[in-house]
């Protein structure tokens, strides 16, 4: 799979690949995307990376173990819920804060940062599933 | 009575498995004396209990409560009248002596903190389960008692013979306990009721209910396993390899006495029936003479009592069983007199074994003197056990024959067995008291001395105790047994109870024809015990043996079935989950005439037919590759048709997905496919792949014809129209997938994202399971080269 060409491409592809993910994720509210899409994607983009680079240099740019970031995203989305309980709301419902930054209407939300989660949990797990798998003794 | 003091039951009732959490650290902190201080918790206890003597010996009864799952009715519920008093009064005050014992008995053993903890929650345990209103708190208990006397029998752990023993006793009880519960239920849908209170006060219901077979069997299960009635005796006398503490408490004075105490607690809602008075009397009857038998062969000390107690437990069945006024005061009595005798005889015992290193009964003669409080306490609770005057052995043994006398019918044939049990049990009574201690001094493996103020308390209070309920005997029967036995009859009853017999009467002749019986026995008794074993060696087989035998059945069953299901051949279990789903999906289709009507062809533009071809041309590709990577690959081409297909009928969302998991699925199958081998597929027999074939045609066809009926039936929009409507102005979002997802059931989410995350551990665990002898194996050869390179140097 180590063409030169792939090798090159890869990384660039790569990083398009995660922004996309990125804006595939913030826009899932009113679009189609959402979390599990783009965790997805960026799952893809870390195989593909890890495909032509080696896998060493997928943990390398990613610093954290990938099942870390897994468990980093499940304490998110717990979090997400907790902030109703202080309003004396049940758990896990949604909390808006909309303000306008230099003209434009910034929405913040519990559900957004539920989403983000989601999007982590499936990065880390599809991510370190791919990586393992990838990984041989020769590497 | 104010709030406060029924508070207070329930934390007398809670106090033990609190003192139970303190006991190590008290041990640790006090050494020796810890035992008298524990020891003033079943004391508080039981000053708290005696409380409750007055009010009712009038006639009162009390049920504080505390909510515990009130949407489901269960409440830590209890129920205080004369049954329960004296049971509480005798666990917490016969509990007292033990704790006592117990520090003396295991003074110095390491373990000596836990063996109060265990204890503790044995004795909290019993009270739960004896003033337990609620009979969801009433099984709770019942089954804590299962599992912290399978604690206590098992603290030897070390000993393979007390795992064994401690083992049985939780199968063959815990087992009972799960009949129990199933009565209860029963008892609960039939009557509506949960609380004992409340069905006793309107006790012919459950009589009247067509459940009263099943509830009477059930309720059996849970009373006979417990308190070790035949067939279920044999697991009593091997729980003696419990220590003597354990053995004095659970298994003479409380524990077994549970089932007793069921019976008599359920004695007003399904006693005196035809059932009842037959079945009980039976199975009763032949335990006493089972168990009095079995104890006449045994030489060790505790054995003898163990089989005596089944024998007692059977004699109480028995005349429970009668349901006749009087044979029921005899029972209470009766089970009044025989914990404190018995508690007394196996602290009695324990202190013999701890003193002279022995309890085999032929090694052991002439310790009066060594030991004379010993002796003094094993006589009087022997002549209590013997049912000899002046002791409440007597009087309950007088009662008793009184009852079965005047009974009517069976009365000769249930007085009849009472006799022979009663002198074989005078016989025990007299090889355990006198035996050890008269005739010339025997050589014992220690020197016999008199143990500790520890030790012989218990029995010196028990055995006098038992003077003093006859002594007193006519503030006996107003205080403990009239109250006892009003619960039992539902009814209130008046006791009144004489030492002396007034006159000459049957009971007075039948004492007397037990008493020469029995001495008569006790002369013969060398030659009794070598017929007893005689025949039990012809019989051969017994329950104990069978035991081992259902146990050792089990075992092989779940392993023929183990091997069955789970061959380890991966073909067979997808074969199987496969098929299974092939006929869940097809069979009640056919059977329940589901099948969706033939659609008519439908009206696709051509480029939705272009897609529709591709699909289906990846997936002749997928049945003719020649290579498995080919295969994957091809399979990944259906996949994104579909994806389109999705696409152009309106869902992006879904179709988005499918694209990246289709495309994520290949990319980990070709993976896992260069990980494990990517030669030609494979080689299998035409049979077989006929096989694999027709199951997954039947899948397809299944799921295919499933969507088929769904899509004809009228489409329900109350759902999506909510969604529509409500996730712009609640959610603030306009794709209601996403909303759905994060928002409205965000909590499913949840759970689902914790799902994926359990799911890449499990993977990763499998991976690394793997590879991991061969990393083992590039260790050693590193370690090899660089011995070998520090060699060159």
């Amino acid at each position: 799979m180590r063409t030169i060409i792939f090798r090159t491409i890869a990384p660039y592809l790569a990083a398009l690949m995660i922004l996309f993910s990125v804006f595939v994720l913030l826009r899932g509210h009113n679009e189609p995307g959402g979390g599990f899409i783009g965790g997805l994607i960026a799952a893809s983009a870390l195989a593909i990376y890890g495909i032509a680079c080696g896998v060493a240099s997928v943990r390398r740019a990613i610093v954290f173990h990938p099942m870390s970031i897994s468990a980093f995203g499940l304490f998110i989305a717990v979090l997400a819920g907790l902030p109703s309980l202080f309003l004396k709301q049940s758990f896990m419902t949604s909390q808006w804060l909309s303000f306008r930054f230099f003209d434009v209407n910034v929405d913040l939300s519990t559900p957004m940062l539920f989403d983000i989660g989601v999007y982590f949990v499936v990065v880390g797990s599809i991510a370190s599933i791919a990586l393992a798998l990838e990984e041989r003794e020769s590497d | 009575m104010t709030t406060a003091v029924i508070d207070t039951t329930i934390l007398a009732v809670l106090a033990p498995f609190a003192a139970a959490v303190v006991a190590p650290f008290a041990t640790k902190i006090f050494k020796q004396n810890a035992a008298w201080i524990l020891a003033l918790v079943p004391a508080w206890i039981f000053y708290h209990f005696a409380g409750y003597i007055g009010p009712v010996s009038h006639g009162e009864s009390f049920t504080p409560a505390v909510e515990w799952a009130p949407s489901y009715g269960i409440n830590l519920s209890f129920y205080i009248d004369g049954l329960s008093t004296l049971f509480a009064l005798l666990i917490s005050g016969i509990g007292t002596f033990i704790i006592l014992y117990a520090g003396g008995y295991l003074n110095g053993h390491p373990q000596q903190g836990r063996f109060f903890s265990f204890l503790f929650l044995f004795m909290g345990a019993m009270l739960g389960l004896v003033t337990g209103n609620n009979l969801i708190t009433l099984f709770i208990f019942w089954e804590l008692t299962s599992i912290t006397s399978f604690l206590l029998i098992g603290f030897d752990h070390l000993r393979a013979a007390s795992r064994r023993a401690a083992l049985q006793a939780l199968v063959v009880t815990g087992g009972g306990g799960l009949s129990l519960l199933a009565a209860f239920i029963l008892i609960i849908g039939a009557t509506g009721e949960i609380e004992m209170s409340a069905l006793l006060s309107s006790p012919d219901v459950i009589k009247n209910s067509g459940l009263y077979l099943p509830i009477f069997i059930l309720v059996l299960g849970g009373a006979f396993t417990k308190s070790a009635q035949f067939p279920f005796h044999f697991w009593l006398p091997n729980a003696m390899e419990a220590p003597t503490p354990v053995s004095a408490f659970l298994h003479s004075a409380t524990m077994v006495k549970a089932g007793v105490y069921l019976l008599m607690r359920m004695h007003p809602l399904l006693g005196d029936t035809e059932l009842w008075t037959t079945v009980l009397p039976i199975f009763g009857g032949v335990t006493l003479l089972v168990g009095t038998i079995l104890a006449v062969r045994q030489t060790d000390l505790k054995l003898m009592l163990a089989y005596t107690t089944v024998a007692s437990l059977g004699l109480l069945v028995m005349l429970v069983g009668t349901s006749w006024e009087k044979a029921l005061e005899g029972a209470v009595l009766y089970l009044l007199a025989h914990s404190l005798f018995k508690g007394a005889l196996f602290m009695v015992a324990g202190i013999i074994d701890h003193e002279t290193g022995t309890r085999d009964v032929t090694k052991l003669g002439g310790l009066r003197g060594a030991m004379p409080i010993t002796f003094a306490a094993a006589c009087l609770a022997a002549l209590s056990m013997s049912g000899l005057p002046p002791f409440i052995g007597f009087i309950a043994k007088e009662v008793l024959y009184e009852g079965t006398w005047e009974m009517g019918a069976g009365s000769l044939l249930v007085t009849g067995t009472a006799l022979l049990g009663n002198s074989l049990m005078l016989v025990i009574a007299a090889a355990v008291a006198i035996k050890p201690f008269f005739g010339p001094a025997v050589e014992t493996p220690k020197h016999a001395h008199e143990g500790p103020v520890l030790l012989f308390a218990g029995p010196l209070v028990l055995s006098l105790a038992g003077f003093a309920a006859a002594f007193f005997a006519h503030q006996t029967g107003e205080l403990f047994i009239g109250p006892m036995l009003s619960s039992l009859t539902g009814q209130s009853a008046h006791v009144d109870l004489h030492l002396i017999p007034a006159y000459i009467s049957a009971p007075l002749i039948l004492s007397v024809l037990t008493g020469v019986l029995g001495v008569v026995l006790y002369l013969q008794l060398a030659r009794l015990r070598a017929l007893v074993a005689s025949v039990l060696a012809a019989i051969g087989w017994g329950p104990d043996k069978g035991f081992d035998q259902f146990v050792a059945g089990i075992v092989s069953l779940s392993t023929a079935v183990t091997r069955l299901v789970q061959g380890g051949r991966m073909q067979t279990y997808m074969m199987l989950t496969f098929g299974v789903t092939a006929a869940a999906v097809l069979v009640p289709a056919f059977l329940t005439d589901g099948l969706p009507s033939m659609p008519a062809m439908p009206d696709y533009a051509f480029y939705e037919w272009g897609i529709l071809g591709i699909a289906f041309l990846g997936l002749v590709a997928v049945l003719v590759a020649k290579t498995r990577l080919t295969a994957i690959v091809s399979l990944g081409i259906q996949g994104f048709a579909v994806a389109v297909i999705f696409m152009l009928f309106g869902a992006p969302d879904l179709s988005f997905t499918q694209f990246m998991v289709e495309t994520l699925s290949v990319v980990i199958l070709a993976l896992v496919m260069t990980r494990l081998n990517l030669s030609p597929r494979d080689h299998r027999p035409a049979g077989a792949v006929l096989v694999t074939g027709a199951i997954s045609a039947g899948v397809g066809a299944g799921i295919a014809l499933t969507l088929m009926a769904i899509t004809q039936q009228p489409f329900d929009s109350r759902l999506s129209e909510f969604f529509t409507a409500y996730s712009r102005t609640i959610a603030h979002g306009r794709n209601i997938v996403n909303v759905i997802i994060v928002d409205f059931r965000g909590f499913d989410t949840l759970g689902e994202i914790a799902v994926v995350v359990l799911a890449g551990l499990c993977v990763l665990a499998l991976i690394r399971v793997r590879t991991k002898p061969e990393v083992k194996v590039d260790e050693d050869a590193s370690a090899e080269a660089l011995a070998k390179r520090v060699e060159a140097s």
